[in-house]
C-alpha cells in the first residue's frame, strides 16, 4: 500500500450525513483536511462539529456519505485510523485513579505499547506540557490548564500524524489560553496535522489555516480566516455602544456604510471609515471602537446572532 | 455499523485488567477488609450460631455447608458489585471508556477485560473464604483448591448481567431493581443457606434456571470433600450465562456509547 504523500488530504469527507431520527446532526458537508495544517471547524453549539470529529474516528456510526482518513475508509478501518491519531475530547476524561505519570502509561498501553519504548516519550511529553515538577501528582489536584495540557500530552502518546481537539481552551483563563495555543502552534511546527473545533473566533484566526463555519449541519463556508473576511465584509467596522437612536441621528443618511444594529450597540461595517470617524468626533459622549473586521464579524453574518442553547 | 454483531475481544482487553488492578492496589487496604471481614463475619456469627442448633445438614457440619455456599455467594456479590458501580462509573460519571476509545480499543475489549477482572475479584472473595474456612477446620481436603478456578467461572457468569445493568442505568439508584429482583432472591433461594430439595417442587424447577445454584452445586462439594455429580453440566450452564451475558453487554454498551 501506498502510504499517502504530502499533497493528498488527511481527511476527505463526500456528502456525510447523521441523523437521529428525523433530526440531521450533519447534513451533507464535504470536505478536504489537507496535510500539515491546522483546519478548523467553527460553529455554534449543536453545528454539528462534534459529530463530524466522532465519525472521524469511526465512534459516531455514518448515516450517509463517504468519509476517509489516511486514505482508510470509514466505518471499516476505525481502529487503525485510531492507532495514527490523538485525540483531545471537549469534557476532561483523565482518569481520576492514577497519577499525571500513570495517567500517559495506562494509556500508552491501551495502543499496545511497550513500557520500555514509551519511558522516554513520557519525559519528553511531560516536559512539552510542563508538567515534569507534577509527574506524581494526582490527576483531581491539577489546575484546569495542567488537565488540558495533560489531554494534549496524552493524545500525543502514540506519535499520531493528527491531532483532533475538540474545543481546547473552553473554560481555560487567558493564560492557560496562550501556552495552550502556543503547545498547538509548536505541534503545527513539526508537521503534525491538527483539526479543532472552537466557538473563540480569537483561536481560530490565530491557529487555523484553514476553516469551515458551520450551523445546523450544513458547511455555510470554507477557506482561509483572511479569505473569508475579504469575502463576507467590508474590511473596517465602527462599534458604537449605547443610545442607538442618538447615534442613527446623529449619522444621518450620508453614512457610506452598511449598518447593523444589535441590541444597544450599533455596526458601521464600511470601506472607508474617514468621514463617518469626522462624524463621531464631534457627538458628546460617544463610546466607539474603530477595528479592522474579523472572523467573529463573518461568524456572526453567517450564522445569525440569535441566542443558541 | 451494526451493534448486533458478533463481539471480538482481542490482547487490549488484558490492558483493560491491568489498568483495574493497578488501581485496586492503591486500595488493598479496604477491599482486604471487604474480602475478609465479611466472610469472617458470616461464617462466625451464622456458622457457629445457627449451627448450634442445626449441628449437620446434607451431610455435612452446617458451618461447612455454609462455607462452601458462600464462596459461591460471595462470588456471585463481589462480581455483580464491580460490574454495575465500578463499570457504571467508569462508563458514564468518569468518562473513562471514552478516553479508552479514542484509542485502537473496542467496547468488546473494554467489556472482555472488565468481565475478566470482575472474575478475578470474585477469585480474591473465594480465596479469602477458603483461607477463613481452612482456619476454622472445615475444609475437607486439598480438592478444596479447585474451587479457584470455579469461583472464576461464576464471576465471569455474573459480570455480563451486571454491565448489562450498568449499560442500561441512568444512576446508581437503578441497580437496586437488579440486587432486590436477582440477586438477592438467588442469595436466598439457591441453596447457599439450605439445600434446594427443601424447597417446594415448582420453586425447585425455577431454581434450576438460576446460575447461583449451579454455582454452589460446583462449590458445596468441593469443600466438603465429596464427590461431584454432574460438574460439566453446572460448567457449562455458568459458562453460557457468562458467554450470552458478554455478547448482551457489548451490544447495549455500543447502543449507548456509539451514538
Amino acid at each position: 500500500m501506498l502510504s499517502p504523500g504530502a499533497g493528498e488530504p488527511v481527511v476527505t469527507a463526500r456528502d456525510l450525513h447523521k441523523g437521529y431520527g428525523t433530526h440531521l446532526a450533519v447534513a451533507g458537508i464535504a470536505f478536504d483536511i489537507p496535510r500539515g495544517q491546522c483546519y478548523g471547524f467553527l460553529g455554534p453549539n449543536g453545528a454539528g462539529k462534534t459529530t463530524t470529529l466522532r465519525m472521524m474516528l469511526g465512534l459516531t456510526p455514518m448515516s450517509g456519505g463517504s468519509l476517509s482518513v489516511f486514505g482508510l475508509s470509514l466505518p471499516g478501518h476505525a481502529g487503525a485510523i485510531r492507532a495514527r491519531v490523538g485525540v483531545v475530547p471537549q469534557a476532561e476524561n483523565l482518569d481520576p485513579d492514577f497519577t499525571v505519570v500513570e495517567n500517559l502509561r495506562i494509556y500508552a498501553s491501551y495502543f499496545g505499547l511497550r513500557r520500555r519504548h514509551i519511558d522516554a516519550r513520557i519525559e519528553d511529553l511531560l516536559a512539552f506540557a510542563a508538567l515534569t515538577e507534577r509527574r506524581d501528582a494526582k490527576t483531581e489536584t491539577l489546575s484546569g490548564g495542567m488537565k488540558r495540557r495533560l489531554t494534549i500530552a496524552r493524545a500525543l502518546i502514540n506519535e499520531p500524524e493528527l491531532v483532533v481537539l475538540d474545543e481546547p481552551t473552553t473554560g481555560l483563563d487567558p493564560q492557560a489560553r496562550h501556552v495552550i495555543w502556543a503547545r498547538l502552534a509548536e505541534l503545527r511546527a513539526r508537521g503534525t496535522t491538527l483539526i479543532l473545533t472552537t466557538h473563540y473566533m480569537e483561536e481560530a484566526e490565530r491557529l487555523c489555516d484553514q476553516l469551515v463555519i458551520m450551523d445546523h449541519g450544513h458547511i455555510l463556508d470554507a477557506g482561509t480566516p483572511r479569505a473569508l473576511i475579504e469575502k463576507h465584509l467590508e474590511p473596517e467596522v465602527i462599534e458604537i455602544r449605547g443610545a442607538p437612536e442618538a447615534s442613527l441621528a446623529l449619522l444621518g443618511d450620508e453614512t457610506n456604510c452598511r449598518l447593523e444594529r444589535i441590541g444597544a450597540s450599533l455596526y458601521c461595517y464600511t470601506r472607508d471609515s474617514a468621514p463617518l470617524l469626522a462624524r463621531l468626533q464631534q457627538g458628546q459622549g460617544m463610546t466607539f471602537l474603530h477595528r479592522p473586521a474579523g472572523l467573529e464579524d463573518v461568524f456572526l453574518r453567517l450564522t445569525g446572532r440569535e441566542l443558541r442553547d | 455499523m451494526d451493534i448486533w454483531r458478533l463481539p471480538r475481544a482481542r490482547r487490549g482487553a488484558l490492558a483493560i485488567w491491568r489498568r483495574n488492578i493497578l488501581v485496586w492496589r492503591k486500595l488493598i487496604a479496604p477491599a482486604m477488609v471487604m474480602n475478609f471481614g465479611e466472610p469472617i463475619l458470616y461464617l462466625l456469627g451464622l456458622g457457629y450460631g445457627l449451627g448450634f442448633f442445626i449441628g449437620e445438614m446434607a451431610d455435612m457440619p452446617y458451618l461447612t455447608f455454609l462455607a462452601s455456599g458462600i464462596i459461591a455467594s460471595s462470588a456471585m456479590t463481589t462480581s455483580t458489585f464491580e460490574g454495575m458501580y465500578s463499570v457504571f462509573t467508569r462508563m458514564v460519571p468518569q468518562r473513562t471508556y471514552e478516553a479508552i476509545l479514542a484509542t485502537p480499543m473496542e467496547i468488546d475489549d473494554i467489556l472482555a477485560g472488565e468481565m475478566i477482572w470482575c472474575a478475578t475479584k470474585s477469585v480474591f472473595s473465594g480465596v479469602a473464604i477458603l483461607i477463613v474456612a481452612t482456619l476454622l477446620g472445615v475444609v475437607a481436603d486439598w480438592q478444596a483448591l479447585w474451587v479457584i478456578p470455579t469461583v472464576f467461572l461464576i464471576g465471569l457468569c455474573f459480570a455480563g448481567p451486571a454491565i448489562m445493568m450498568s449499560a442500561f442505568a441512568s444512576n446508581y439508584d437503578f441497580f437496586n431493581y437488579y440486587f432486590v429482583l436477582v440477586a438477592t432472591p438467588m442469595f436466598i433461594l439457591c441453596g447457599v443457606f439450605y439445600p434446594v430439595s427443601t424447597l417446594p417442587e415448582a420453586l425447585q424447577s425455577f431454581v434450576q434456571v438460576l446460575p447461583l445454584t449451579h454455582a454452589v452445586a460446583l462449590t458445596r462439594p468441593l469443600i466438603a470433600g465429596q464427590p461431584l455429580s454432574e460438574p460439566g453440566l453446572h460448567a457449562a450452564v455458568l459458562a453460557g450465562y457468562a458467554a450470552i451475558s458478554y455478547y448482551f453487554a457489548v451490544v447495549l454498551v455500543r447502543r449507548r456509547l456509539l451514538v
